[in-house]
């Protein structure tokens, strides 16, 4: 790894030459500025502290960085422009995987968005797309995501609430009726059932009339993080891990523009974990899946390009700024020094954010908006491909029409007022930003170091360690909260009686009865012989080493249900349980 | 309870299919250092399997967590549950994204205490060893 980069002492000088000897101030600049900036402690600041001394005794950032009161060019140690920071579309890509970045295009305004039924669902899709959103992002209610069909008893309560309900290829024709798959992008949260809804957006971009090789998007299919920290797996790792990267070739082969896999840090974070966590978890994620798709036979430079990437945007600033730098840095050397990536392209991390919505309160949910605020410039200012923005009243329940066009607004805002995107990477360069991004970097190959020696993610998540290690932060943050050491506005500080609750919006429970009767006629008229010997032939190919996708494909096309096609899987494969 | 000095003991569960347990797993620790004897279901847990475990490990109270918006039939599952088994003294609360209008049905529906995101791990130990005492 090019890494070998140590973990600096925030404190150390500069270079080795100034270390023992007092240099002549005038040949060396570091020793000069040394000098000076002990004579500022020493005297300017030793007054002010005296006369007025600071609010705390330390100062950290949320994954327990120390803080300094002051960086300088000190600070960046041995840091290398040309090596660490090159330039924007060139390895290691600090700052920035696109030559021009947002000058170009704008990053994608992507709204999570799903509920109740497909229709309903997709009359939200279209309000947005209508208000000037630009790309599309799925969500999916639970029995979806842990393949069980509206009818199924697990499915009780649940169906339609967290997102959209699709059992079958008529749910997803819904959803997208009357949005032409070949001019949007669409990002989907699915991950044990991904080949499902891949094959489903296919068949339905097939009866559009749009071809496959056109259709561009992002199916998260990360199923490493649903055991750490999500929850919504099905199979046993190894199983789903064959799943992911049979999508990954059909992908390489079929769909050349899509992203087969979205390694997402966003649902490490909210569980809990710190920044530095966040990133190193994730990447190690990122490993597992290029070392799983390298043992499939595939060439790194064949798929990597395509791979992308979901991070938080949380509210300590600097701190995230600084995060989504040191994962592009870190990603590029991984690429290039371990799994030998001739292509640049294949070192690129793109991913998308997302703003935190376990940092969005009840209490005063409007200060939720300025949180978001907050959070989004984090992401552009860390060079994001895509952004969600989340909804002032997600604490509470789902969001509004009012409060989700608020949140594109906010994007908007940000993008064509503030003027933050018009340069690039413009905190590049900041002796604070530049410090906490080697920071974090040296942190996350310290856990990187550690899960390799568990054996790798698949092995530090079955022995638990993600888990523990995610559960102790998101405990200590809680003490935090509760002891004062960390002010959330309005929730330990600023507090006043609340006024009644704003509208929210709930999902009928006739959505569940509906789903219920649209499934019994689905599965009447569909061509009952085709079905079966589809299922029969998936479960065929799992136990063999075919690719699942075209079968699934067909399954699909032949009627068969979410439910079923899982089903046939769980036959072959099992059931992961939570240790 | 006629013996004084046993600890209280409570089971803390996920029902249905939400993964979100950081608030569930939070209790739990936090409950452990006010001194009681916690079990954690982990997450995806069917109302029977969680009136089940209830009854076996003989616990004072079930806390319920739940926020993917399923809560109001969940959480009134796992009441009825507990009272076909007999076990209708067991006291249930519970906790996650509860819009305000569904408070009022829960807590008629047997539901004793609900704990809305941002609550203080304190008082929610402080409720459950006052509550503890009508036991």
């Amino acid at each position: 790894m090019k890494s070998a980069r140590k973990p600096r002492t925030l404190a150390a000088p500069s270079t080795e030459k100034v270390r023992g000897k007092r240099q002549p101030a005038k040949t060396n600049p570091g020793a000069k500025l040394r000098l000076r900036a002990r004579r500022w402690e020493a005297d300017t600041l030793k007054r002010s502290l005296a006369r007025l001394p600071e609010r705390r005794a330390r100062f950290v950032s949320d994954s327990g960085l120390e803080i300094k009161r002051l960086y300088t060019p000190l600070d960046l140690g041995k840091n290398d422009y040309l090596r660490d920071l090159g330039f924007p579309g060139e390895p290691p890509f600090t700052r920035g995987v696109q030559p021009t970045m947002y000058r170009s295009r704008l990053w994608t305004m992507r709204q999570y968005a799903g509920f109740g039924t497909a229709r309903e669902t997709n009359q939200r899709y279209r309000y947005l797309l209508k208000n000037g959103q630009t790309g599309l992002s799925v969500a999916f209610d639970l029995p979806t995501q842990i393949g069980y069909d509206s009818d199924h008893p697990l499915a009780e309560g649940e169906v339609g609430k967290v997102g959209v309900a699709v059992s079958t290829l008529q749910d997803a024709e819904e959803l997208f009726r009357g949005i032409p798959l070949d001019k949007v992008s669409t990002s989907m949260t699915i991950n044990s059932t991904a080949a499902v809804l891949l094959a489903m957006y296919i068949a339905v971009a097939e009866k559009q009339g749009v071809r496959t090789e056109s259709l561009q998007g992002t199916i998260q299919n990360d199923i490493l993080k649903e055991y750490a920290a999500r929850g919504t797996y099905i199979y046993p790792p190894r199983q789903s891990m064959r799943v992911i990267t049979d999508i990954f070739a059909f992908c390489r082969k079929r769909l050349p523009k899509f992203n087969p896999i979205s390694i997402s840090g966003y649902h490490i974070r909210e569980a809990g974990s710190s920044a530095v966590q966040e990133a190193a978890f994730t990447i190690a994620n990122g490993i597992a899946y290029v070392e799983a798709a390298l043992a499939s036979g595939m060439d790194v430079d064949s798929f990597a390009s395509r791979l992308s990437f979901f991070f938080n945007a949380h509210n300590n600033f600097l701190e995230e700024v600084a995060k989504f730098r040191a994962a592009r840095r870190l990603w590029a050397g991984i690429m290039r020094d371990r799994f030998k990536a001739r292509d640049p392209k294949s070192c690129i991390m793109r991913f998308h954010a997302q703003t935190a919505g376990s940092t969005l309160t009840a209490q005063q949910p409007d200060n939720n908006v300025v949180r978001v605020a907050v959070q989004a410039m984090a992401a552009v200012l860390g060079g994001a491909q895509s952004l969600h923005t989340n909804s002032r009243d997600e604490a509470l329940a789902l969001p509004t029409e009012d409060s989700v066009h608020l949140a594109l607004r906010t994007q908007q805002v940000i993008a064509l007022e503030s003027g933050i995107a018009d340069t690039i990477d413009p905190l590049g360069g900041s002796y604070a930003v530049e410090a906490l991004t080697d920071q974090i970097e040296a942190g996350a190959l310290d856990y990187l170091r550690k899960i390799a020696a568990l054996g790798g993610s698949v092995k530090a998540i079955e022995a638990g360690y993600m888990q523990s290690e995610i559960a102790d932060s998101a405990y200590r943050h809680q003490r935090e909260v509760e002891s004062g050491a960390r002010v959330v506005v309005g929730v330990n500080s600023f507090e006043i009686p609340e006024h009644p609750a704003r509208p929210v919006l709930s999902v009928s429970p006739g959505v569940e009865r509906l789903q219920r009767r649209k499934l019994a006629a689905f599965r009447k008229k569909r061509n009952q012989r085709r079905t079966m010997t589809a299922l029969e032939n998936i479960i065929n190919t799992a136990g063999g080493t075919g690719n699942l996708v075209p079968p699934i494909l067909e399954a699909v096309k032949a009627g068969a249900t979410l439910g079923e096609i899982s089903d046939a899987l769980r036959k072959v494969f099992g059931e992961h349980r939570e240790i | 309870m006629n013996e004084k000095k046993r600890k209280i003991r409570v089971l803390i569960a996920k029902p249905g299919l939400d993964g979100h347990d950081r608030g569930a797993k939070v209790v739990v620790r936090a409950l452990r250092d006010a001194g009681m004897e916690v079990i954690y279901t982990g997450i995806r847990q069917t109302p029977e399997a969680i009136a089940s475990a209830a009854v076996q490990e003989g616990v004072d109270f079930v806390g319920l967590s739940c926020l993917s918006g399923a809560h109001n039939n969940l959480f009134t599952r796992v009441v009825r549950l507990l009272r076909k088994k007999g076990a209708g003294d067991i006291i249930v609360f519970a906790g996650g994204i509860i819009p305000a209008p569904d408070i009022p049905k829960l807590k008629k529906a047997g539901v004793r205490e609900i704990f809305p995101p941002g609550t203080s791990t304190r008082d929610i130990a402080q409720w459950v060893l006052q509550t503890a005492k009508e036991l």
